[in-house]
């Protein structure tokens, strides 16, 4: 099987301005089945309209997306049928029931009597609004609603799942629920393009990341790739009681360590990978301190964002 | 096509829970309709009596052939009941109300209409009088213009026989009865007795059905789940044709169910059903080409829906839904030609009568359909900037 069999989504060079400010200024980007990727980017960076032109609701003024080779600005049938779009607003029929709203998209997208009432049942439990199916959405809580904005994307087995940022203005419990969902469906294969402006769902989720900021991508990458990409390193706090000078000298000499600082009741080591090093530091300090604590800061997308945009993500 | 007609039932089943569609699609005007014909009469002819006072204070011929031929031939159509009386109890009965109105011949009456010279005829009107009074004054006026026929008529013949004509006579066939108030019946080309208002309320309110599927679109808009149509593997032709689909079938399904419901309910009389069918056909298309037109100038679905209201009532109003303007005075009658409201009209009330057909609807049907083609083509257009990739 060639590379190019393995993608499920190929963006490339998408480009698409707004009078005379570009919204989306070349962005290209891959992703395989069973990956997720995840497109991180305040508001305004240009994530939307990147999904809107990958789901054919945009014409690219330039550039293409394809799903499973098939072009979604000539093959939109074919494109289109491969992907299950999720939008950052909840998008059902208030005054229509669960199985009510499934039943249409599974007609909208051709599928038979028989496979709409299997799929039905296998999302409605998948969301957990088996119980609930009868009932006019309208009567949903805000998570339950969420939950069936996105099993309706589900219904018709896609190959692609789009989440337009799916966790805005969600309860802690429900977007737990949602991280829990998307992180399933990607280990059965799927293959997932998320949208966020939260580095921590970004970090939980995705297998790549592509950190977006003015229309452009800035950076791709795996975290730990992103973040060595530049030069960021881990952080070990050990408190501990007894000489903190004495317990800073010998970690400076450890292998994995390049700095060790003694602060205020404890000593802070820059090392290249905590998880590498922490065993050895550990091991190290017990012979001369009596270790009370320990934390670990790795550097996190954030920093790379600042690092990369000069501004935060919440900006 | 298929996803179209997905998105139009999708769309009819949450019309059919939304009572206030509903509402407009056929509670409102059967039941505007219905009280319609009931307070302003609705020209039901069959149930209508008209109760007049006759005071003779001449005793004369002239006097005794207006009360046999003027006042009886109408008595004779059944709608008519007059009661002959003294001058203070026809006085009396107008005030009391328990006529519509009283006709006086005065003193001298017959003498003045032989010689020639002014005579009156006074009616004397109930304020509660209605339509009757409107009789008693048409059966007075006719007759007026009856004898001022008869001396000319006279004066004509001895000018060219130089004979002195037989003034009885001519008279006599002139006073024919002055006023027909004759039920409309078949051979008739007007609508047949209730049927005005129940035609006028259900052309009235299609106009404010067939916009919903425009509304929906927008609404569509708002709720987000345009994005998730549109992302669907349904194209936007299909999209698009599901929301004129299901507008129109609503507003083909709202006047049909008006049409059934005036008939059984009010006995109003349609006429040829192929002939309404047609009309039907084409005017829910007309309708739904104008107000998609409209809400195509809209950006919210409540500014549609704003929109939507002003011309579906002033077209309702200049078209003569609520009453008659085709025979209006000037601009008036020549904005009703314009309607589709008035070509609507027009055509059920060639039907009404019961002697129109498919046939004589055809060139109101092509006009219908030529306008709402011409205003859907720039609706079509228009919406590409709500679909339009």
């Amino acid at each position: 099987m060639t590379r190019r069999s393995q993608v499920v989504l190929e963006a490339r060079g998408l480009r698409k301005s707004y009078g005379s400010r570009v919204a989306v200024d070349g962005v290209s980007f891959e992703i395989a089945p069973g990956e997720t990727y995840g497109l991180l980017g305040p508001n305004g960076a240009g994530k939307t309209t990147t999904i809107s032109m990958i789901c054919g609701l945009l014409q690219p003024d330039a550039g293409e997306a394809l799903v499973l080779g098939r072009r979604v600005s000539t093959d939109a049938t074919e494109a289109k049928e491969a992907i299950g779009y999720v939008p950052q607003d909840i998008a059902i029929y208030p005054d229509l029931s669960a199985r009510e709203n499934l039943l249409f998209f599974g007609r909208l997208y051709g599928l038979d009597r028989r496979t709409i009432e299997r799929r039905s049942k296998e999302v409605l439990e998948l969301t957990g609004l088996s119980e609930r199916a009868e009932d006019r959405t309208s009567t949903y809580s805000g998570g339950m609603k969420r939950r069936l904005n996105i099993g309706i994307a589900l219904l018709h087995e896609p190959q692609l799942l789009v989440l337009d940022e799916p966790t805005v203005g969600v309860d802690p419990q429900s977007r737990n629920a949602i991280l829990a969902s998307v992180e399933t469906l990607s280990r059965g294969g799927l293959a997932v393009l998320y949208t966020t402006h939260y580095m921590e769902e970004a970090e939980r989720l995705c297998d790549r990341v592509g950190i977006i900021d003015g229309g452009q991508i800035k950076a791709e990458g795996a975290r730990r790739d992103l973040v060595a990409m530049l030069g960021e390193k881990d952080r070990v706090r050990l408190a501990a009681d007894g000489d903190l000078g004495v317990l800073a000298a010998r970690l400076a000499d450890s292998p994995h360590v390049s700095e060790a600082i003694a602060g205020d009741g404890s000593v802070e080591c820059i090392v290249d990978d905590a998880r590498v090093a922490l065993p050895s530091l550990l091991a190290s300090a017990a012979q001369v301190v009596a270790v009370t604590g320990v934390e670990v800061v790795e550097p996190d997308l954030e920093a790379v964002f600042l690092r990369l945009t000069g501004k935060t993500l919440r900006d | 096509m298929r996803a179209a007609v997905v998105i139009a039932l999708k769309d009819l089943r949450r019309a059919l829970r939304d009572r206030s569609a509903l509402g407009v699609a056929v509670v409102a005007p059967l039941a505007l309709a219905f009280v319609l014909s009931t307070v302003l009469g609705g020209g039901d002819l069959d149930a209508l009596e008209v109760r007049l006072a006759f005071v003779d204070q001449d005793g004369g011929e002239q006097a005794e052939v207006f009360r046999r031929e003027a006042l009886g031939a109408v008595e004779e159509q059944g709608f008519l009941r007059v009661t002959d009386v003294a001058s203070q109890e026809g006085r009396r009965l107008v005030a009391e109300d328990r006529v519509a109105a009283a006709i006086f011949l005065p003193p001298g009456f017959t003498e003045n209409v032989t010689a020639g010279r002014n005579a009156s005829i006074d009616v004397l009107a109930s304020p509660q009088g209605a339509i009757g009074v409107d009789v008693a004054r048409a059966v007075a006026e006719a007759y007026a213009a009856r004898v001022d026929a008869v001396r000319l008529a006279v004066a004509t013949i001895a000018f060219v026989e130089r004979e002195p004509p037989d003034v009885d006579a001519v008279t006599a066939a002139a006073l024919r009865p002055a006023v027909r108030l004759a039920a409309h019946t078949a051979g008739s080309r007007e609508f047949e007795g209730n049927t005005f208002f129940a035609a006028g309320m259900t052309v009235f309110f299609l106009f404010f059905t067939a916009q919903f599927g425009a509304i929906s679109l927008l609404r569509e808009r708002r709720e987000g789940t345009l994005a998730r149509l549109l992302a669907s593997p349904a194209s936007r032709r299909a999209v698009l044709g599901g929301k004129g689909l299901y507008s129109y079938a609503l507003g083909a399904l709202s006047m049909a169910t008006m049409v059934l419901a005036t008939r059984v309910l009010m006995g109003s009389r349609w006429g040829d059903p192929a002939g309404v069918a047609i009309v039907i056909a084409a005017g829910v298309f007309a309708a739904m080409g104008i107000q998609s037109m409209v809400a195509s100038l809209a950006k919210t679905d409540e500014q549609a829906a704003g929109y939507g209201s002003i011309v579906g009532v002033t077209l309702g109003l200049l078209g003569g839904t609520f009453f008659p303007l085709s025979q209006a005075p000037g601009l008036l009658s020549r904005l009703n030609a314009f309607t589709p409201h008035a070509l609507m009209m027009r055509a059920f009330g060639e039907l009404s009568g019961g002697l129109g057909g498919p046939a004589d609807v055809i060139p109101e049907a092509s006009l219908l359909i030529l306008t709402g083609a011409a205003f859907g083509a720039i609706a079509l257009l228009r919406a590409d900037r709500l679909v339009g990739p």
